[in-house]
Protein backbone atom coordinates (compact mmCIF):
# COMPACT_ATOMS: atom_id res chain seq x y z
CA UNK A 1 0.00 0.00 0.00
CA UNK A 2 1.39 3.23 -1.05
CA UNK A 3 2.28 5.56 2.20
CA UNK A 4 -0.48 8.64 2.67
CA UNK A 5 1.05 11.93 1.49
CA UNK A 6 1.85 14.13 4.41
CA UNK A 7 0.00 17.76 4.03
CA UNK A 8 1.70 19.91 2.12
CA UNK A 9 3.42 22.26 4.58
CA UNK A 10 2.05 25.63 3.13
CA UNK A 11 -1.59 24.11 4.60
CA UNK A 12 0.05 23.58 7.88
CA UNK A 13 1.52 27.33 8.89
CA UNK A 14 1.50 28.81 12.44
CA UNK A 15 -0.32 31.88 11.58
CA UNK A 16 -1.21 35.19 13.92
CA UNK A 17 -3.81 34.00 14.86
CA UNK A 18 -2.79 30.76 16.27
CA UNK A 19 -0.16 32.40 18.59
CA UNK A 20 -2.71 35.06 19.49
CA UNK A 21 -4.96 32.00 20.43
CA UNK A 22 -1.84 30.64 22.71
CA UNK A 23 -0.93 33.66 24.42
CA UNK A 24 -4.83 34.48 25.23
CA UNK A 25 -5.08 30.83 26.78
CA UNK A 26 -1.91 31.65 28.79
CA UNK A 27 -3.22 35.23 29.98
CA UNK A 28 -6.17 33.77 30.90
CA UNK A 29 -4.95 30.66 32.94
CA UNK A 30 -3.03 33.28 34.87
CA UNK A 31 -5.79 35.51 35.60
CA UNK A 32 -7.61 32.31 36.59
CA UNK A 33 -4.84 31.14 38.77
CA UNK A 34 -4.16 34.61 40.35
CA UNK A 35 -7.15 34.22 43.28
CA UNK A 36 -5.18 30.71 44.41
CA UNK A 37 -1.82 32.52 44.38
CA UNK A 38 -3.11 35.77 46.34
CA UNK A 39 -5.00 33.01 48.77
CA UNK A 40 -1.95 31.05 49.40
CA UNK A 41 0.34 33.81 49.73
CA UNK A 42 -1.76 35.68 52.33
CA UNK A 43 -2.08 32.63 53.92
CA UNK A 44 1.81 31.83 53.91
CA UNK A 45 2.96 35.33 54.98
CA UNK A 46 0.60 35.76 58.37
CA UNK A 47 1.63 32.45 59.12
CA UNK A 48 5.19 33.24 58.59
CA UNK A 49 4.68 35.93 60.58
CA UNK A 50 2.70 34.44 63.41
CA UNK A 51 4.75 31.13 63.64
CA UNK A 52 7.26 32.00 65.55
CA UNK A 53 4.83 33.00 68.70
CA UNK A 54 2.98 29.81 67.98
CA UNK A 55 6.38 28.15 68.63
CA UNK A 56 7.99 30.19 71.42
CA UNK A 57 4.99 32.14 73.06
CA UNK A 58 2.19 30.25 72.29
CA UNK A 59 0.24 28.33 75.08
CA UNK A 60 -3.05 26.45 73.30
CA UNK A 61 -4.45 26.54 76.59
CA UNK A 62 -4.28 30.22 77.33
CA UNK A 63 -5.14 31.55 73.37
CA UNK A 64 -8.39 29.72 73.97
CA UNK A 65 -9.05 29.59 77.50
CA UNK A 66 -8.09 32.79 79.35
CA UNK A 67 -9.93 35.88 79.08
CA UNK A 68 -6.48 37.71 80.07
CA UNK A 69 -5.21 39.40 77.11
CA UNK A 70 -2.63 41.50 78.83
CA UNK A 71 0.13 42.14 75.56
CA UNK A 72 1.74 45.28 76.94
CA UNK A 73 1.87 44.15 80.90
CA UNK A 74 5.63 43.19 82.42
CA UNK A 75 4.41 39.78 82.83
CA UNK A 76 2.31 39.73 79.20
CA UNK A 77 -0.64 37.06 79.15
CA UNK A 78 -2.17 36.18 75.44
CA UNK A 79 -5.62 34.68 76.49
CA UNK A 80 -8.17 35.42 73.28
CA UNK A 81 -11.18 33.84 74.77
CA UNK A 82 -12.87 37.61 75.91
CA UNK A 83 -12.03 38.56 72.06
CA UNK A 84 -13.36 35.46 70.38
CA UNK A 85 -16.55 35.42 72.44
CA UNK A 86 -16.48 38.93 71.56
CA UNK A 87 -16.61 38.98 67.83
CA UNK A 88 -19.01 35.79 68.43
CA UNK A 89 -21.94 37.53 69.77
CA UNK A 90 -21.42 40.65 67.91
CA UNK A 91 -21.94 38.27 64.97
CA UNK A 92 -24.82 36.11 66.76
CA UNK A 93 -26.68 39.27 67.04
CA UNK A 94 -25.87 40.91 63.81
CA UNK A 95 -27.33 37.60 62.60
CA UNK A 96 -30.47 38.26 64.20
CA UNK A 97 -30.82 41.99 62.91
CA UNK A 98 -30.11 41.01 59.58
CA UNK A 99 -31.72 37.80 59.05
CA UNK A 100 -35.37 39.19 58.54
CA UNK A 101 -34.41 42.31 57.06
CA UNK A 102 -32.24 40.67 54.40
CA UNK A 103 -34.64 37.53 54.12
CA UNK A 104 -37.75 40.19 53.94
CA UNK A 105 -36.14 42.88 51.31
CA UNK A 106 -35.45 39.55 49.09
CA UNK A 107 -38.65 37.67 49.47
CA UNK A 108 -40.26 41.56 48.36
CA UNK A 109 -38.45 42.21 45.67
CA UNK A 110 -38.16 38.64 44.09
CA UNK A 111 -41.93 37.93 44.51
CA UNK A 112 -43.84 40.84 45.04
CA UNK A 113 -42.18 44.24 43.36
CA UNK A 114 -42.36 45.02 39.38
CA UNK A 115 -41.05 46.97 37.32
CA UNK A 116 -39.13 50.46 38.79
CA UNK A 117 -39.76 49.61 42.20
CA UNK A 118 -38.26 46.11 41.74
CA UNK A 119 -34.81 48.03 39.82
CA UNK A 120 -34.96 51.23 42.52
CA UNK A 121 -35.13 48.94 45.18
CA UNK A 122 -32.43 46.43 44.01
CA UNK A 123 -29.92 49.71 43.02
CA UNK A 124 -31.03 51.14 46.45
CA UNK A 125 -30.07 47.93 47.98
CA UNK A 126 -26.92 47.43 46.35
CA UNK A 127 -25.92 51.32 47.27
CA UNK A 128 -26.55 50.39 50.90
CA UNK A 129 -23.54 47.66 50.72
CA UNK A 130 -21.45 50.21 49.24
CA UNK A 131 -21.72 52.70 52.22
CA UNK A 132 -18.12 53.11 53.77
CA UNK A 133 -17.43 50.89 57.28
CA UNK A 134 -16.24 53.90 59.13
CA UNK A 135 -19.79 55.57 58.39
CA UNK A 136 -21.53 52.91 59.93
CA UNK A 137 -19.08 53.02 63.36
CA UNK A 138 -19.62 56.97 62.85
CA UNK A 139 -23.51 56.21 63.17
CA UNK A 140 -23.14 53.78 66.11
CA UNK A 141 -20.39 55.67 67.69
CA UNK A 142 -22.91 58.81 67.90
CA UNK A 143 -26.28 58.27 67.01
CA UNK A 144 -26.87 54.09 67.67
CA UNK A 145 -25.05 55.09 71.39
CA UNK A 146 -26.83 58.10 72.60
CA UNK A 147 -30.02 56.05 71.07
CA UNK A 148 -29.38 52.82 73.45
CA UNK A 149 -28.39 55.17 76.28
CA UNK A 150 -31.98 56.64 76.30
CA UNK A 151 -34.40 53.67 75.34
CA UNK A 152 -32.20 50.98 77.35
CA UNK A 153 -31.47 53.39 80.26
CA UNK A 154 -27.74 51.90 80.52
CA UNK A 155 -24.84 53.94 81.30
CA UNK A 156 -22.79 52.70 78.29
CA UNK A 157 -24.24 52.56 74.70
CA UNK A 158 -20.94 50.92 73.10
CA UNK A 159 -21.56 47.44 73.68
CA UNK A 160 -22.60 44.43 71.95
CA UNK A 161 -26.18 45.29 70.62
CA UNK A 162 -25.03 48.82 69.32
CA UNK A 163 -22.08 46.92 67.06
CA UNK A 164 -24.47 43.67 66.86
CA UNK A 165 -27.04 46.01 65.23
CA UNK A 166 -24.62 48.20 63.44
CA UNK A 167 -22.89 45.23 61.57
CA UNK A 168 -26.48 43.42 61.15
CA UNK A 169 -27.46 46.21 58.97
CA UNK A 170 -24.20 46.34 56.97
CA UNK A 171 -24.35 42.85 56.49
CA UNK A 172 -27.97 42.75 55.03
CA UNK A 173 -27.45 44.56 51.50
CA UNK A 174 -25.15 41.76 50.46
CA UNK A 175 -26.98 38.79 52.44
CA UNK A 176 -30.44 40.87 49.98
CA UNK A 177 -28.67 40.91 47.29
CA UNK A 178 -27.91 36.46 47.62
CA UNK A 179 -30.84 35.55 48.68
CA UNK A 180 -32.69 37.21 46.25
CA UNK A 181 -30.65 35.93 43.40
CA UNK A 182 -31.20 32.78 44.85
CA UNK A 183 -35.00 33.23 44.89
CA UNK A 184 -34.65 34.49 41.41
CA UNK A 185 -33.08 31.01 40.30
CA UNK A 186 -36.91 28.87 41.54
CA UNK A 187 -38.28 28.70 37.97
CA UNK A 188 -41.67 30.05 37.42
CA UNK A 189 -42.45 27.46 36.33
CA UNK A 190 -43.14 26.20 40.25
CA UNK A 191 -44.82 29.02 41.27
CA UNK A 192 -47.19 29.16 38.18
CA UNK A 193 -47.80 25.07 39.07
CA UNK A 194 -48.53 26.21 42.20
CA UNK A 195 -50.44 28.84 41.57
CA UNK A 196 -52.94 26.97 39.36
CA UNK A 197 -53.66 24.54 42.06
CA UNK A 198 -54.78 27.66 44.29
CA UNK A 199 -52.39 28.15 46.70
CA UNK A 200 -52.00 31.80 47.95
CA UNK A 201 -49.07 34.09 47.35
CA UNK A 202 -48.24 33.56 50.76
CA UNK A 203 -48.44 29.61 50.48
CA UNK A 204 -46.27 29.12 47.16
CA UNK A 205 -43.67 31.63 48.80
CA UNK A 206 -43.63 29.60 52.46
CA UNK A 207 -44.45 25.93 50.94
CA UNK A 208 -42.42 26.26 47.28
CA UNK A 209 -40.23 29.10 46.94
CA UNK A 210 -38.02 28.80 49.79
CA UNK A 211 -38.15 25.56 50.56
CA UNK A 212 -36.57 25.34 46.64
CA UNK A 213 -34.25 28.42 47.35
CA UNK A 214 -32.99 26.68 50.40
CA UNK A 215 -29.50 26.58 50.15
CA UNK A 216 -29.25 30.00 48.76
CA UNK A 217 -30.37 31.35 51.40
CA UNK A 218 -28.22 29.46 53.79
CA UNK A 219 -25.41 29.90 51.75
CA UNK A 220 -26.36 33.80 52.24
CA UNK A 221 -26.49 33.34 55.57
CA UNK A 222 -23.09 32.57 55.93
CA UNK A 223 -21.53 35.28 54.17
CA UNK A 224 -23.00 37.04 56.20
CA UNK A 225 -21.40 35.25 58.97
CA UNK A 226 -18.18 35.78 57.57
CA UNK A 227 -18.74 39.57 56.89
CA UNK A 228 -19.16 39.74 60.79
CA UNK A 229 -16.22 37.88 61.65
CA UNK A 230 -14.44 39.75 59.51
CA UNK A 231 -15.47 43.20 59.79
CA UNK A 232 -13.62 45.79 61.88
CA UNK A 233 -13.78 49.63 61.74
CA UNK A 234 -17.28 49.58 62.62
CA UNK A 235 -16.82 47.31 65.26
CA UNK A 236 -14.01 48.75 66.94
CA UNK A 237 -15.98 51.88 66.96
CA UNK A 238 -19.43 50.45 68.63
CA UNK A 239 -18.18 47.62 70.32
CA UNK A 240 -16.53 49.79 73.48
CA UNK A 241 -13.69 48.26 72.47
CA UNK A 242 -13.10 46.72 76.60
CA UNK A 243 -11.58 43.18 77.38
CA UNK A 244 -15.19 41.61 78.89
CA UNK A 245 -17.00 38.08 78.50
CA UNK A 246 -20.31 39.69 77.59
CA UNK A 247 -23.31 38.37 80.33
CA UNK A 248 -25.79 40.37 78.89
CA UNK A 249 -25.95 42.68 75.23
CA UNK A 250 -25.42 45.84 76.98
CA UNK A 251 -21.82 44.79 77.79
CA UNK A 252 -19.01 46.22 75.74
CA UNK A 253 -16.47 44.15 74.36
CA UNK A 254 -13.82 43.81 71.99
CA UNK A 255 -13.57 41.77 68.85
CA UNK A 256 -10.42 39.75 67.19
CA UNK A 257 -10.88 42.54 64.05
CA UNK A 258 -10.69 45.63 66.29
CA UNK A 259 -7.63 44.19 68.04
CA UNK A 260 -5.41 43.57 65.55
CA UNK A 261 -6.55 47.44 63.94
CA UNK A 262 -6.03 49.11 67.30
CA UNK A 263 -2.94 47.47 68.31
CA UNK A 264 -0.51 46.37 65.24
CA UNK A 265 0.59 50.03 65.02
CA UNK A 266 2.01 50.35 68.05
CA UNK A 267 4.07 47.11 68.29
CA UNK A 268 7.49 45.97 67.25
CA UNK A 269 7.76 44.07 64.57
CA UNK A 270 9.16 40.95 65.61
CA UNK A 271 8.30 41.04 69.29
CA UNK A 272 6.21 38.74 71.11
CA UNK A 273 2.76 40.57 70.64
CA UNK A 274 3.02 40.82 67.21
CA UNK A 275 3.21 37.55 66.44
CA UNK A 276 0.35 37.17 69.04
CA UNK A 277 -1.89 39.43 67.06
CA UNK A 278 -0.25 37.46 63.65
CA UNK A 279 -2.66 34.80 65.94
CA UNK A 280 -5.32 36.74 65.73
CA UNK A 281 -5.09 36.68 62.37
CA UNK A 282 -4.40 33.00 61.69
CA UNK A 283 -7.24 32.52 63.64
CA UNK A 284 -9.42 34.28 61.80
CA UNK A 285 -8.39 33.61 58.62
CA UNK A 286 -9.24 29.94 59.42
CA UNK A 287 -12.44 31.03 60.45
CA UNK A 288 -13.69 32.86 57.65
CA UNK A 289 -12.10 30.23 55.46
CA UNK A 290 -14.19 27.36 56.65
CA UNK A 291 -17.90 29.76 56.51
CA UNK A 292 -16.89 30.58 53.00
CA UNK A 293 -16.46 27.07 51.94
CA UNK A 294 -19.25 26.16 53.55
CA UNK A 295 -21.42 28.61 51.70
CA UNK A 296 -19.86 27.60 48.65
CA UNK A 297 -20.47 23.99 49.35
CA UNK A 298 -24.07 24.77 50.28
CA UNK A 299 -24.53 26.59 47.17
CA UNK A 300 -22.66 23.66 45.13
CA UNK A 301 -25.38 21.32 47.02
CA UNK A 302 -27.77 23.38 44.75
CA UNK A 303 -26.37 22.57 41.43
CA UNK A 304 -26.70 18.73 42.15
CA UNK A 305 -30.37 18.54 42.25
CA UNK B 1 -77.32 20.22 17.69
CA UNK B 2 -77.23 16.89 18.25
CA UNK B 3 -75.90 17.69 22.50
CA UNK B 4 -79.30 17.50 24.38
CA UNK B 5 -79.87 21.01 25.79
CA UNK B 6 -80.86 19.62 29.36
CA UNK B 7 -77.11 18.78 30.03
CA UNK B 8 -75.99 20.74 32.80
CA UNK B 9 -73.10 22.97 31.65
CA UNK B 10 -70.21 23.35 33.91
CA UNK B 11 -68.84 26.12 31.38
CA UNK B 12 -70.42 29.07 29.80
CA UNK B 13 -68.39 31.22 27.43
CA UNK B 14 -70.15 34.39 25.78
CA UNK B 15 -68.44 36.75 23.73
CA UNK B 16 -65.00 36.03 25.56
CA UNK B 17 -62.22 38.26 24.62
CA UNK B 18 -58.50 38.37 25.59
CA UNK B 19 -55.87 40.44 24.75
CA UNK B 20 -52.18 40.86 26.03
CA UNK B 21 -51.51 44.58 25.34
CA UNK B 22 -52.31 45.46 21.77
CA UNK B 23 -52.07 41.62 20.95
CA UNK B 24 -55.62 40.09 19.96
CA UNK B 25 -55.17 36.52 21.65
CA UNK B 26 -58.97 35.28 21.18
CA UNK B 27 -62.35 37.18 20.09
CA UNK B 28 -66.33 36.75 20.26
CA UNK B 29 -65.87 32.89 21.88
CA UNK B 30 -69.32 31.24 22.35
CA UNK B 31 -69.33 27.76 23.97
CA UNK B 32 -70.81 25.69 26.46
CA UNK B 33 -68.83 22.80 28.23
CA UNK B 34 -70.99 20.00 29.54
CA UNK B 35 -70.63 18.17 32.96
CA UNK B 36 -68.34 14.38 32.56
CA UNK B 37 -67.68 15.23 28.85
CA UNK B 38 -64.37 15.58 27.22
CA UNK B 39 -64.43 18.58 25.24
CA UNK B 40 -61.08 18.63 23.02
CA UNK B 41 -59.44 21.87 21.38
CA UNK B 42 -57.63 21.55 18.37
CA UNK B 43 -55.72 24.20 16.62
CA UNK B 44 -52.51 25.21 15.25
CA UNK B 45 -50.14 27.31 17.41
CA UNK B 46 -51.26 31.20 18.14
CA UNK B 47 -54.86 29.59 17.82
CA UNK B 48 -55.46 30.97 21.63
CA UNK B 49 -56.16 27.41 23.69
CA UNK B 50 -53.85 28.08 26.12
CA UNK B 51 -55.24 31.69 26.63
CA UNK B 52 -58.65 30.41 26.87
CA UNK B 53 -57.63 28.26 29.63
CA UNK B 54 -55.67 30.57 31.85
CA UNK B 55 -58.93 32.73 31.45
CA UNK B 56 -61.23 29.51 32.90
CA UNK B 57 -58.98 29.41 35.71
CA UNK B 58 -58.08 33.35 36.30
CA UNK B 59 -54.52 33.29 35.74
CA UNK B 60 -54.88 36.70 34.08
CA UNK B 61 -54.68 37.99 37.88
CA UNK B 62 -51.44 37.34 37.90
CA UNK B 63 -50.04 38.82 34.90
CA UNK B 64 -51.25 42.51 34.22
CA UNK B 65 -50.85 42.73 30.06
CA UNK B 66 -53.62 39.76 30.06
CA UNK B 67 -56.87 41.59 29.82
CA UNK B 68 -60.13 39.04 29.44
CA UNK B 69 -63.56 40.72 28.53
CA UNK B 70 -66.88 38.81 28.14
CA UNK B 71 -69.32 36.58 30.29
CA UNK B 72 -67.08 33.23 31.19
CA UNK B 73 -69.27 31.34 33.97
CA UNK B 74 -67.86 28.21 35.83
CA UNK B 75 -70.98 26.31 37.44
CA UNK B 76 -72.88 29.49 36.58
CA UNK B 77 -70.83 31.89 38.30
CA UNK B 78 -68.53 34.24 36.13
CA UNK B 79 -65.44 33.64 37.15
CA UNK B 80 -64.37 37.20 37.59
CA UNK B 81 -67.12 37.72 40.25
CA UNK B 82 -65.78 34.69 42.60
CA UNK B 83 -64.95 36.62 45.44
CA UNK B 84 -62.09 34.03 46.88
CA UNK B 85 -60.17 33.00 42.89
CA UNK B 86 -58.32 30.74 45.26
CA UNK B 87 -61.03 28.58 45.68
CA UNK B 88 -61.89 28.85 42.25
CA UNK B 89 -58.43 27.36 41.28
CA UNK B 90 -59.13 24.94 43.31
CA UNK B 91 -61.96 23.88 42.10
CA UNK B 92 -59.95 23.40 38.63
CA UNK B 93 -56.93 21.21 37.48
CA UNK B 94 -54.42 21.82 35.21
CA UNK B 95 -51.95 20.13 33.68
CA UNK B 96 -49.08 21.94 31.74
CA UNK B 97 -47.62 21.05 28.74
CA UNK B 98 -44.13 20.36 30.26
CA UNK B 99 -44.11 18.25 33.84
CA UNK B 100 -43.69 20.18 36.64
CA UNK B 101 -42.42 17.83 39.57
CA UNK B 102 -42.33 20.57 42.34
CA UNK B 103 -39.26 20.45 44.31
CA UNK B 104 -40.39 18.34 46.89
CA UNK B 105 -40.82 14.53 47.54
CA UNK B 106 -43.36 12.74 45.88
CA UNK B 107 -45.46 12.16 48.70
CA UNK B 108 -45.48 16.21 49.58
CA UNK B 109 -46.10 16.92 45.57
CA UNK B 110 -49.35 15.32 45.56
CA UNK B 111 -50.20 16.20 48.99
CA UNK B 112 -49.68 19.68 48.20
CA UNK B 113 -53.74 20.23 47.25
CA UNK B 114 -54.91 18.75 50.07
CA UNK B 115 -52.88 20.98 52.56
CA UNK B 116 -53.45 23.82 50.57
CA UNK B 117 -57.66 22.81 51.71
CA UNK B 118 -56.09 22.34 55.40
CA UNK B 119 -56.05 18.32 55.47
CA UNK B 120 -53.40 17.36 58.40
CA UNK B 121 -54.10 14.07 59.72
CA UNK B 122 -51.09 11.82 58.10
CA UNK B 123 -53.96 8.61 57.76
CA UNK B 124 -56.23 11.43 55.32
CA UNK B 125 -53.27 12.52 53.32
CA UNK B 126 -51.68 9.10 52.71
CA UNK B 127 -54.87 8.12 51.46
CA UNK B 128 -55.77 10.87 49.25
CA UNK B 129 -51.68 10.11 48.01
CA UNK B 130 -52.60 6.30 47.15
CA UNK B 131 -55.61 6.91 45.71
CA UNK B 132 -54.53 9.87 43.06
CA UNK B 133 -51.29 8.09 42.34
CA UNK B 134 -52.96 4.98 41.72
CA UNK B 135 -56.01 6.50 39.58
CA UNK B 136 -52.92 8.19 37.56
CA UNK B 137 -51.24 5.24 36.70
CA UNK B 138 -48.00 5.95 38.66
CA UNK B 139 -48.87 4.26 42.10
CA UNK B 140 -46.75 0.77 41.09
CA UNK B 141 -43.44 2.82 40.05
CA UNK B 142 -43.43 5.37 42.69
CA UNK B 143 -44.70 3.04 46.20
CA UNK B 144 -41.85 2.50 47.22
CA UNK B 145 -39.92 5.82 47.04
CA UNK B 146 -42.44 8.25 47.78
CA UNK B 147 -39.44 10.22 49.60
CA UNK B 148 -37.41 10.97 46.54
CA UNK B 149 -37.69 14.22 44.74
CA UNK B 150 -40.77 14.63 42.19
CA UNK B 151 -38.32 16.30 40.06
CA UNK B 152 -36.32 13.30 39.57
CA UNK B 153 -39.03 11.35 37.61
CA UNK B 154 -38.60 10.91 34.19
CA UNK B 155 -40.71 12.85 31.81
CA UNK B 156 -43.33 10.50 31.52
CA UNK B 157 -43.57 9.65 35.58
CA UNK B 158 -43.45 13.45 35.93
CA UNK B 159 -46.52 13.78 33.93
CA UNK B 160 -48.27 11.69 35.47
CA UNK B 161 -47.39 12.85 38.53
CA UNK B 162 -48.84 16.52 37.63
CA UNK B 163 -51.99 14.71 36.86
CA UNK B 164 -52.17 12.84 39.93
CA UNK B 165 -51.49 16.25 41.89
CA UNK B 166 -54.25 17.64 39.58
CA UNK B 167 -56.75 14.99 40.98
CA UNK B 168 -55.68 15.59 44.04
CA UNK B 169 -57.39 18.56 44.32
CA UNK B 170 -60.46 16.49 43.51
CA UNK B 171 -61.01 19.15 40.60
CA UNK B 172 -64.58 19.99 39.21
CA UNK B 173 -63.25 20.42 35.79
CA UNK B 174 -59.98 18.70 34.70
CA UNK B 175 -57.80 21.06 31.65
CA UNK B 176 -55.06 19.34 30.19
CA UNK B 177 -52.85 21.55 28.00
CA UNK B 178 -51.00 19.55 25.37
CA UNK B 179 -50.03 16.96 28.03
CA UNK B 180 -48.24 14.39 25.54
CA UNK B 181 -45.75 16.81 24.65
CA UNK B 182 -42.93 15.21 26.42
CA UNK B 183 -44.15 11.60 27.25
CA UNK B 184 -44.18 8.72 25.46
CA UNK B 185 -46.39 7.14 23.03
CA UNK B 186 -46.56 3.86 25.30
CA UNK B 187 -46.94 6.26 28.89
CA UNK B 188 -49.54 8.68 26.33
CA UNK B 189 -51.92 5.55 25.92
CA UNK B 190 -51.61 4.75 29.61
CA UNK B 191 -52.67 8.46 30.43
CA UNK B 192 -55.49 8.30 27.86
CA UNK B 193 -56.82 5.36 29.19
CA UNK B 194 -57.40 7.48 32.78
CA UNK B 195 -58.48 10.15 31.30
CA UNK B 196 -61.71 7.86 29.60
CA UNK B 197 -62.25 6.79 33.52
CA UNK B 198 -62.26 10.07 34.83
CA UNK B 199 -64.76 11.62 32.47
CA UNK B 200 -67.16 9.60 34.94
CA UNK B 201 -66.34 11.87 37.77
CA UNK B 202 -65.21 14.94 36.70
CA UNK B 203 -65.17 17.11 32.76
CA UNK B 204 -62.33 17.48 31.34
CA UNK B 205 -61.22 20.03 28.54
CA UNK B 206 -58.29 18.55 26.02
CA UNK B 207 -56.46 20.88 24.19
CA UNK B 208 -54.09 18.83 22.13
CA UNK B 209 -52.20 19.35 19.16
CA UNK B 210 -52.45 16.02 18.04
CA UNK B 211 -55.67 15.70 16.04
CA UNK B 212 -56.16 11.65 16.50
CA UNK B 213 -55.91 12.61 20.37
CA UNK B 214 -58.70 14.29 19.98
CA UNK B 215 -61.13 12.09 17.91
CA UNK B 216 -59.95 9.24 20.18
CA UNK B 217 -60.89 10.81 23.53
CA UNK B 218 -62.80 14.07 23.30
CA UNK B 219 -66.81 13.45 22.68
CA UNK B 220 -66.79 17.07 20.90
CA UNK B 221 -64.45 18.82 19.74
CA UNK B 222 -63.67 22.67 19.02
CA UNK B 223 -61.61 23.71 16.05
CA UNK B 224 -59.50 27.09 16.86
CA UNK B 225 -57.85 29.03 14.59
CA UNK B 226 -55.92 32.55 14.78
CA UNK B 227 -58.27 33.22 18.52
CA UNK B 228 -61.46 32.49 17.07
CA UNK B 229 -63.61 29.33 17.14
CA UNK B 230 -64.11 28.14 13.94
CA UNK B 231 -66.50 25.27 14.49
CA UNK B 232 -67.40 23.38 17.07
CA UNK B 233 -69.32 20.22 16.77
CA UNK B 234 -69.24 16.37 17.55
CA UNK B 235 -66.14 14.42 17.40
CA UNK B 236 -67.45 11.78 15.53
CA UNK B 237 -69.16 13.70 13.11
CA UNK B 238 -66.06 16.56 12.19
CA UNK B 239 -64.02 13.40 11.46
CA UNK B 240 -66.37 11.46 9.37
CA UNK B 241 -66.38 14.47 7.23
CA UNK B 242 -69.02 16.45 8.24
CA UNK B 243 -67.75 19.78 9.16
CA UNK B 244 -69.49 23.28 8.30
CA UNK B 245 -66.35 24.91 7.18
CA UNK B 246 -63.84 23.92 5.05
CA UNK B 247 -60.93 25.06 7.11
CA UNK B 248 -61.56 22.70 9.41
CA UNK B 249 -61.58 19.92 7.33
CA UNK B 250 -58.35 21.44 5.63
CA UNK B 251 -56.93 20.96 8.84
CA UNK B 252 -58.61 17.52 10.65
CA UNK B 253 -57.16 16.24 6.96
CA UNK B 254 -53.41 17.80 7.70
CA UNK B 255 -53.70 20.42 4.44
CA UNK B 256 -52.83 23.39 6.89
CA UNK B 257 -49.57 26.04 6.97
Amino acid sequence: MAEKSAVPSRLDQRDASWFIDKLFQVLMFVGGISAVIFIIGIFVFITKEGLAFLFEGFSFLEFFGSINWRPTSTNPTYGALALIVGTASITGVAILVAIPFSIGAAVYISEFATGKTKETLKVLVELLAAIPSVVWGFIGLSIMNEFIIEVFDVPIGLNVLNAGIILGLMAAPIMTTIAEDALKAVPDKYREAAEAMGATRWQIIRQVVLPAAKNGLVSAVLLGVGRGFGETMAVLMASGHAINIPTSPFDSVRALTATIAAELGETAQGSEHYGALFALGIFLFLITFIINLAADLVVRGIRKK
Amino acid sequence: MVTEPSRTKVLEVRDLSIAYGAKTAISGLHLDVFENEIFGIIGPANSGKTSFLRAINRMDAFDSAMKVRGSLRFMSTEVASWRNDYALRRQIGVVFPLPVGLPMSIYDNVAFAARLRGVRKKQQLDEAVERCLTRAALWDEVKDRLDSLGSQLSGGQQQRLTIARALSQEPTLLMLDEFSIAVDPVTTMRIEDVLKELKQEMTIILVTNLVQQAERLADRTAFFLNGELVEIGETEHLFNGQTKDQRTTDYLEGRFG
